[in-house]
């Protein structure tokens, strides 16, 4: 690390600008982002390569940010003063929604990066009205205004009609070429609010931002200082947790990371201090001197809460350990994600996992299969659910097979969602009609151009289950979609099981509303029936909902399986298909007399099959 | 439909009760053509085939088998293909002289020759007959012209009926073969088609349902769509009438596709089913053997004239002399004795393997109908179990 040639401190409140980006995936944030950086000279040419701040390698080929990231750049602007300006790179995505607003909470202003072709997205508005909320001045950027299809006029418009930000100044720009960065930087300076301050002597307050792993040194802690100063060789305490540390490191990330002196009021930067696990520290906390505490915490904290869970199983069942190991790496960096131990007759031995919704599920899937070579199988996605029981107590409910005795329940509540939907006008009777076909409650229909938006309340039991693929199959990927979690309600849901030979599946059993489990009773059924291979005997295949069956398919029995020619020389030739067929039968599960094959769960299991 | 009949043949009337026996085989590996639907060791030449060279090499070939197995009693000797009936008579008869000649050949043992029914081959039936063949298996395969020539086949009917007179008079025993399960056959079609050959017959009858094997054109066109052969339920029914018709017709099934009248099944074929000893000479030949205790698997060169090569070099072209292990055995027990009716010896298996029979898995087969207990150490399919035979025995082979 080399020596700041500036001490932070110098800059005074007034030249220093803390502000966020917000955007629809592809509309361009990491693009203008390394555009900021090397426009500012924070690395050399050399040093750069694409979205530098999407350091993992699934944020840069999915196009999305998982980790709040931070950079500082030092910008001499027109008016000839020198300013430090931290971006604080927010996760876009509803399942992070609790991460985006502690991050936009660290910052006074955000730039809305909207695509000049292709406008407005349901996910931009969420983000936006968020900023919003936070009191954020907004700086609009239309961004790829150098393509053929930008229509910088009619998304201005849109942009007004919609969110209702003024656009008079909007500046326009192309990321990729260059075009036009300079007036964002100077529209940060002039546009944007300097941090309400704080006085560097004042006890310390300091918002907890973010966090993640390096192996070398520890947890590194993001933060964005309110009131007094952080310093190496403080005794700070995380005011949520009651833990104290001792700081070790104080730095900017520029984003190498750079260590500087302190950290003073309005600025952000990163700390560590001997902290062992990511879960140790949690986003949203308030950062103080233990010796001389403030006395108030910062509004707004509140520990991760999974919302969607499933089952998580090796494909080959000697990957257990592996798993396990995994998984613990992986939360070192994620507190957010949960898991225990569980195990499925169909599936072996796995874990039930707990995430803050689907991408989140996705992304951990993803990693673990990537990053740690693992083979896996995902169980139907599940929400939790409240059981108000007979004798008056609550409980919560992950996993269908935990599902009590339903004479000892007295309701069940599930999750609703609000869900923002923009589509093409187009596809808006599939749209509808896929959220009426998930129960789906309409709250407002409006027009903005040739786009429709769409409010709707839906279960999220519904919308966990392929929601998401279907609406984009049917808009021909036009429609956007964001949503966010509003109540508790009262359900008429059901454990509907999956009986193959009269032997339930427990890996198939899943919580469904009433009105709804012929339907997906029949077309688990039908897809199982093919999926299962004949045996020697006919093979029933039932939906069940408690004692009553409502679907059923069979499978009929192998009518001819025999080898017509077999001679002396083909005795080896059929030994070896033989010794296949038993290797094949090791991968299968057995249910009663049924060999069930690993990849028929697999492909029950995938949503998105129509 | 379920099958009701019950099984005609007594097993105990099948050459030598139940020994394996041990078997000669000499593969002949050239045909006139390649019909569309083997996937056999077989080459066509389009320059005539040195025969001579074949009989030394055959010479070679066999005194190096012989020298491995010590002195032995030949149960029967089998000329397969290919075609053999492309063989001179000479070539034919120094062949069987060299097997006499190493091993113990006993006086009237069955010695088979496979043969094709067109007119040139059948000329040369009386020469195989001298030369001590007294068993013709003839690929008859259809007796109408149109499915011949789907098949790929030489010759027609009339061909195939004057061929099985000529044999009747000079070959005591005549077996012949025919293809079923065929492209758009119906039942109808495939019963009146079976009576037909069953008034043809002598003795024996081997009756295949079509297969589609990899690697062959029919494959090919099967996989494009433009070949549809019948389904399972209607090659099960084409099977079940089968059945019917033959065990009516006093020529039951005595394996999976082969019929005789009792006490004429091929005792070479039994060697094989019964899972004893056989010598496998010739092109892409494979035998079991049993030296000094260990059961050795043997293949040969597939390619004619490497194989030439190879046993004019070293005496014999094996390419795989490999001991099989003791579950690997009674898996081929089970994969080829139960192809039989009568079965396999539960004790044979045991010792084979080295461990007890599952009696849980048998309990169940037994209980569906697929498999049946004879006595208290046999155990065999039952109609309803044969038909599903590979299934019956992948799942007692786990």
């Amino acid at each position: 690390m080399r020596a700041m040639t500036r001490s932070v401190n110098e800059t005074p409140l007034s030249h220093i600008r803390n502000f966020s980006i917000v955007a629809h995936i592809d509309h361009g944030k990491s693009t203008l982002a390394d555009r900021l950086i090397q426009m500012t000279g924070s690395l050399e040419m050399r040093e750069m390569k694409d979205q530098i701040l999407d350091a993992m390698d699934i944020e840069r080929e999915r196009g999305i940010t998982i980790k709040a990231n931070t950079v500082r750049l030092e910008y001499d602007a027109k008016d000839g003063e020198h300013y430090v300006l931290n971006l604080i790179d927010t996760p876009g995505h509803v399942d992070f929604a609790y991460e985006v607003s502690r991050s936009l909470s660290a910052c006074e202003g955000s730039l809305l990066v909207v695509d000049a072709s292709q406008g407005v997205e349901a996910q931009t508005l969420a983000n936006v009205y968020q900023a919003l909320d936070n009191d954020h001045e907004i700086v609009t950027v239309l961004n790829k205004i150098d393509l053929p299809a930008a229509e910088p006029e009619r998304i201005k418009a849109q942009i007004e009609e919609v969110i209702g930000l003024d656009t008079a100044d909007a500046v326009e720009i192309s990321a990729k070429t260059g075009l036009g960065v300079e007036n964002v930087l100077e529209a940060i300076v002039k546009r944007l609010p300097p941090p309400k301050g704080g006085d560097r002597n004042d006890p310390l307050k300091a918002l907890l931002v973010d966090s993640w792993y390096d192996s070398y040194l520890g947890v590194i802690v993001l933060v964005r200082v309110l009131d007094g100063h952080l310093k190496k060789g403080q005794i700070i305490r995380m005011m949520g947790t009651d833990a104290k540390y001792t700081v070790e490191r104080v730095g900017v990330i520029t984003p190498k990371m750079v260590t500087v002196e302190e950290l003073g009021p309005g600025e952000i930067g990163f700390i560590t201090g001997s902290i062992k696990e990511v879960a140790d520290t949690r986003v949203g906390d308030t950062i103080t001197e233990d010796k001389r505490p403030t006395s108030t915490m910062l509004p707004g904290f509140k520990p991760a809460q999974p919302v969607v869970f499933c089952g998580l199983f090796p494909v080959d069942a000697a990957d257990f350990e592996d798993l396990r190991a995994a998984m613990g790496k992986l939360r070192l960096n994620d507190a957010s994600f949960s898991f225990e131990m569980e195990s499925s007759a169909a599936l072996g031995f796995g874990f039930r996992c707990g995430f803050l919704g689907l991408l989140h599920l996705e992304i951990v899937q993803e990693r673990l299969e990537r990053e740690f070579d693992l083979d896996l199988i995902a169980t139907a996605p599940s929400v939790v659910y409240k059981l108000s029981m007979t004798d008056g107590t609550e409980r919560e409910l992950h996993n269908p097979a935990d599902m009590p005795d339903v004479v000892k329940i007295r309701e069940i509540h599930e999750p609703w969602i609000r869900a923002t939907i923009l589509t093409p006008d187009d596809y808006l009777g599939s749209v509808l009609k896929l959220c009426q076909d998930r129960r789906g409650i309409q709250v407002d229909l409006s027009y903005v151009g040739n786009r429709a938006m769409v409010i709707y309340d839906l279960p999220l039991n519904e919308v966990v289950f392929d929601f998401y693929d279907r609406l984009k199959s049917l808009s021909k990927g036009y429609a956007s979609f964001d949503y966010q979690i509003t109540e508790y309600r009262e359900g008429n849901l059901v454990k509907m099981q999956i009986l193959v030979n009269s032997e339930p599946v427990d890996a198939l059993s899943m919580m469904v509303h009433r009105s709804a489990a012929e339907r997906r009773g029949r077309e688990m059924c039908e897809k199982l029936k093919d999926l299962i291979p004949k045996h020697m005997f006919k093979i029933p295949i039932q939906a069940a909902i408690g004692g009553s069956v409502i679907a059923r398919e069979t499978i009929s029995a192998l009518r001819k399986d025999v080898t017509a020619k077999c001679y002396g020389g083909d005795a080896s030739r059929k030994r070896k298909l033989l010794d296949k067929q038993k290797e094949g039968k090791k991968r299968m599960r057995q249910f009663g007399k049924v060999d069930i094959p690993q990849e028929a769960f697999i492909a029950a299991l995938k949503m998105s099959d129509q | 439909m379920t099958i009701t009949t019950r099984f005609t043949g007594d097993f105990r009337a099948y050459p030598d009760a139940g020994d394996p026996g041990f078997g000669v085989y000499l593969h002949w590996p050239f045909c006139a053509a390649k019909c569309p639907y083997c996937d056999f060791n077989s080459h066509v030449r389009h320059k005539p085939v040195d025969q001579n060279r074949f009989v030394d090499a055959f010479r070679q070939e066999i005194a190096y088998t012989a020298g491995m197995t010590g002195p032995k009693t030949v149960t029967s000797i089998f000329i397969g293909g290919g075609t053999p009936s492309l063989m001179d008579p000479s070539t034919v008869g120094a062949i069987l002289d060299t097997v006499a000649r190493n091993w113990h050949v006993p006086d009237g043992i069955e010695i088979t020759l496979e043969a094709n029914p067109s007119s040139v081959e059948a000329t040369r039936f009386r020469g195989y007959r001298d030369a001590g063949v007294n068993r013709v298996s003839m690929g008859v395969q259809a007796l109408n012209d149109a499915d011949l020539k789907v098949l790929g086949r030489l010759h027609d009917v009339e061909d195939a009926l004057k061929a099985i007179r000529l044999a009747r008079e000079i070959f005591p025993r005549l077996s012949f073969d025919l293809i079923y399960a065929r492209p758009n056959q119906t039942v109808a079609a495939w019963e009146a088609e079976l009576k037909q050959a069953i008034g043809y017959a002598v003795d024996h009858l081997s009756l295949y349902q079509l297969t589609i094997e990899e690697g062959t054109p029919f494959y090919a066109l099967h996989k494009a769509g433009k070949l549809i052969v019948p389904d399972g339920d209607l090659s099960a029914e084409l099977y079940e009438a089968t059945q019917a018709i033959t065990g009516e017709a006093g020529m039951p099934a005595y394996e999976v596709s082969n019929h005789a009248r009792p006490g004429a099944e091929s005792r070479h074929n039994l060697t094989y089913w019964r899972y004893g000893d056989y010598a496998g000479i010739g092109a892409g030949a494979h035998g079991r053997l049993t030296l000094n205790g260990t059961r050795i698997a043997t293949a040969t060169e597939r390619m004619p004239e490497r194989w030439l090569e190879m046993v004019e070099a070293r005496g014999a072209a094996h390419v795989e002399i490999e001991e099989l292990e003791p579950e690997e055995q009674a898996d081929e027990l089970l994969l080829m004795g139960l192809r039989l009716t009568e079965g396999i010896e539960v004790s044979r298996w045991q010792a084979l393997s080295g461990r007890p029979f599952d009696s849980a898995r048998e309990r169940d087969l037994i209980a569906n109908g697929f498999l049946e207990r004879l006595g208290n150490d046999r155990i065999r399919c039952t109609p309803a179990g044969m038909l599903i035979l590979d299934a019956v025995v992948a799942d007692l082979a786990i």
